[in-house]
């Protein structure tokens, strides 16, 4: 008698098991992403963010401990403020900061410009030539980012192709400076960004009704107007999408303002290597790329808060 | 309805519009008149929907003549012409309330706020969604979705309102209250309608006139009563209503009458004269459903004598109103019927059953003679 009342205990366990998978089974899925970002991206940042408050020590690892177990129970806490007042206080990384910024930005706005039409264009184009141009747009990924880098050194070198161009139509008569400037960096980005624009541009234009554009003429509205009125409100996800996937790694860039750019530009991502790599003040590095997570994070979320109070249609 | 003298307020000659080797419209003449209810009636792919893009400027015609209001329409865009369209799936703005909606095409015009704001008001009232103003799109219904696309096509007093499938997409409940505000709308406002849509019954309901198109050409326009009464051609004949077709040959022609006997022979037929025939000329004789008389062989009196034939019962569907019967002849040829019940059936029993033996009759007058 025991013995039955015991597996059919097991047995409406095991039933349980299998009903909750068949309930949650959406949520189980879902949970193995998360656990992954949790653990690959909001572990490491936490690590970060010990060694932004640390100091600096001439030893391996090069900064303090957080947590030092002395005599007590309890252990003693050494935190300290002083890494990020560091950076308040040097011009340098303000400035750094903001040049990045602003940087990013012009490179975001130029690529919008750039990539709307042609995300529309091939919204618009007939059904084969669409897949081709989408291809095309993706092409590049199939080769290095580093090699592509370095073919734009060749390309605006001063011995480099456009000079060469330049100077055998007789345009000019001495190489133009063009790469290490800032212009090589907007360059750059915009050239490597450019497809992360497009692409939710393309996907966002995509599933737009164009009945509504038809709409719009028939009331009275010239092609403007209705741009204005109708297609830009409606793709502004796109946009929002798009800008970010720009924006965001732009404001970070290492690569292309230390290949392209040389010395001469101020980039974040440029600061915060050195500190890292030739510095060696961890502590100070960390405290770069805190405050510049929170520069860009900020924003977003405010946004996002906008968004949903005003809702989506 | 038309006085010659006036100018028609759309005239279209010679209209023909090609897509690579495909016409889609062929060389059309139109004229409708202010105040119209015009409705373009056809199967998919007929050209019907292009003819109404044509007017309101979405497609240009490949050759030919569009006049509005006396205005050449050649290169007018859209934006221009004094036109508005319903369209099929009603292209409401997702992003902008119903009162933005039906506002957006009085501010492309400049309209000043408080005037804009006294139409839109008016416009959303007329179709009993004023208290609707605020939602927005995807928070309505079919129908209400449907009445705000009416409103903001109205709402700028166009001469003419093209409706491009207006109640397709509503079930059939909805559809057929809708065809009767829209009637009552269009009469109290006095706009020129052009109707575009595949649905007979519709078309019969809403039309001042009715133009049936077949394969981009105008196949016969008319009133509703005379596309149905009098069809012009066996396509018109059997696209509205259902009609008994019997393909024969001309054997006499008499003074009121002609006489057609049936393909497969003994069958003859008395029919009205309709249209110029001579002996010998092979025709086809149509006649509705409901204009056959039907009786129960031990009935015998209930059926006229003109063109009587004697059948059985085959098939039967009852409709509550009405039945359609199946009549088998003995020659073999089917005949439809449509008999009203009149006498109300209890215990489930009917004046007719299957297998009944039955008589059938049509007057002369009642069936239509067609030659082409």
């Amino acid at each position: 008698m025991p013995e039955t009342q015991l597996t059919t205990t097991q047995a409406g366990f095991v039933e349980k098991v299998f009903e909750w998978l068949q309930r949650n089974w959406a949520k189980l899925i879902i949970a193995i992403p998360f656990a992954w970002l949790l653990f690959f991206f909001l572990a490491p940042f936490f690590i970060v963010l010990k060694i932004s408050v640390a100091e600096l020590l001439i030893a391996s690892p090069p900064f303090t401990n957080l947590l030092e177990w002395g005599d007590g129970i309890l252990p003693s806490v050494s935190a300290s403020i002083d890494n990020y007042a560091y950076l308040w206080q040097d011009p340098l990384y303000v400035r750094t900061y903001l040049n990045s910024l602003q940087i990013a930005a012009v490179c975001t706005a130029i690529c919008l410009l750039i990539a709307y039409p042609m995300a529309y264009a091939i919204v618009r184009a007939p059904g084969n030539m669409k897949l081709i141009l989408l291809l095309l747009i993706m092409l590049p990924f199939w080769s290095s980012f580093l090699l592509r880098v370095y073919a734009w050194m060749g390309l605006l070198a001063d011995q480099g192709t456009i000079n060469d161009l330049l100077l055998w139509i007789g345009l000019i008569d001495k190489p133009i400076r063009l790469l290490y400037t800032e212009f090589a960096v907007y360059v750059g980005i915009v050239y490597t960004y450019l497809p992360f624009m497009i692409l939710p541009l393309y996907a966002n234009i995509e599933k737009l009704d164009f009945s509504l554009n038809d709409a719009a003429a028939d009331l009275g509205a010239r092609p403007a107007a209705t741009f204005f009125t109708v297609t830009l409100p409606l793709t502004w996800p796109g946009i929002v999408a798009g800008c970010l996937l720009v924006f965001i790694p732009a404001t970070g860039e290492f690569v292309i303002p230390d290949l392209l750019g040389g010395g001469n530009v101020l980039m974040i991502g440029r600061v915060l290597s050195s500190e890292f790599n030739a510095n060696h003040d961890w502590p100070v590095a960390s405290a770069v790329a805190v405050v510049l997570l929170l520069v860009l994070v900020i924003p977003m979320m405010l946004y996002h808060r906008i968004q949903a109070r005003e809702g989506a249609y | 309805m038309s006085t010659p003298a006036t100018e028609p307020l759309i005239r279209v000659r010679g209209v023909s519009k090609h897509f690579g080797s495909f016409t889609a419209v062929d060389n059309i003449d139109l004229d409708i008149e202010s105040g119209e209810l015009f409705v373009l009636l056809g199967g998919s792919g007929c050209g019907k929907t292009t003819l109404l893009r044509m007017l309101a400027g979405f497609e240009s015609a490949s050759s030919g003549s569009i006049t509005i209001d006396g205005a050449d329409m050649a290169g007018v865009e859209p934006y221009a012409r004094p036109v508005n369209m319903m369209f099929q799936s009603y292209a409401l703005f997702p992003h902008m309330t119903v009162e933005n909606n039906v506002a957006y095409g009085l501010k492309r015009d400049g309209v000043a706020r408080a005037e804009r704001r006294q139409r839109v008001d008016e416009m959303l009232a007329m179709v009993e969604l004023d208290s609707f103003a605020k939602r927005k799109p995807h928070q309505l219904s079919g129908g209400q979705r449907q009445r705000v696309a009416l409103a903001r096509a109205l709402v700028k007093r166009p001469k003419v309102l093209l409706l491009d499938e207006p109640l397709g997409a509503l079930d059939k409940r909805l559809r057929e209250q809708t065809q009767f505000e829209l009637m009552q709308l269009q009469d109290k406002l006095g706009t020129t309608f052009v109707v575009v849509t595949h649905d007979q019954e519709e078309a019969m309901t809403l039309a001042t006139r009715i133009a049936v198109m077949d394969e981009g050409r105008f196949v016969q326009v008319g009133s509703p009563a005379e596309i149905y009464e009098t069809p012009c051609s066996r396509f018109v004949a059997s696209f509205i209503g259902s009609a008994n077709m019997i393909e024969g040959s001309v054997i006499e022609v008499n003074g009121e009458t002609v006489v057609v006997e049936g393909e497969g022979g003994n069958n003859r037929f008395e029919v009205n004269h309709s249209e110029p025939v001579s002996v010998g000329d092979s025709v086809c004789l149509a006649i509705r459903p409901e204009k056959i008389d039907i009786a129960l062989v031990t009935d015998q009196a209930a059926t006229g004598s003109q063109n009587r034939l004697s059948g059985t019962i085959k098939e039967l569907a009852y409709l509550g109103g009405t039945s359609i019967l199946r009549v088998e002849t003995e020659g073999g040829r089917v005949f439809e019927v449509t008999s009203p019940n009149r006498l109300r059936s209890v215990s489930g029993k009917h004046v007719f059953d299957w297998d009944d033996a039955v008589t059938m009759s049509f007057p002369a007058s009642n069936a239509i003679l067609l030659t082409s």
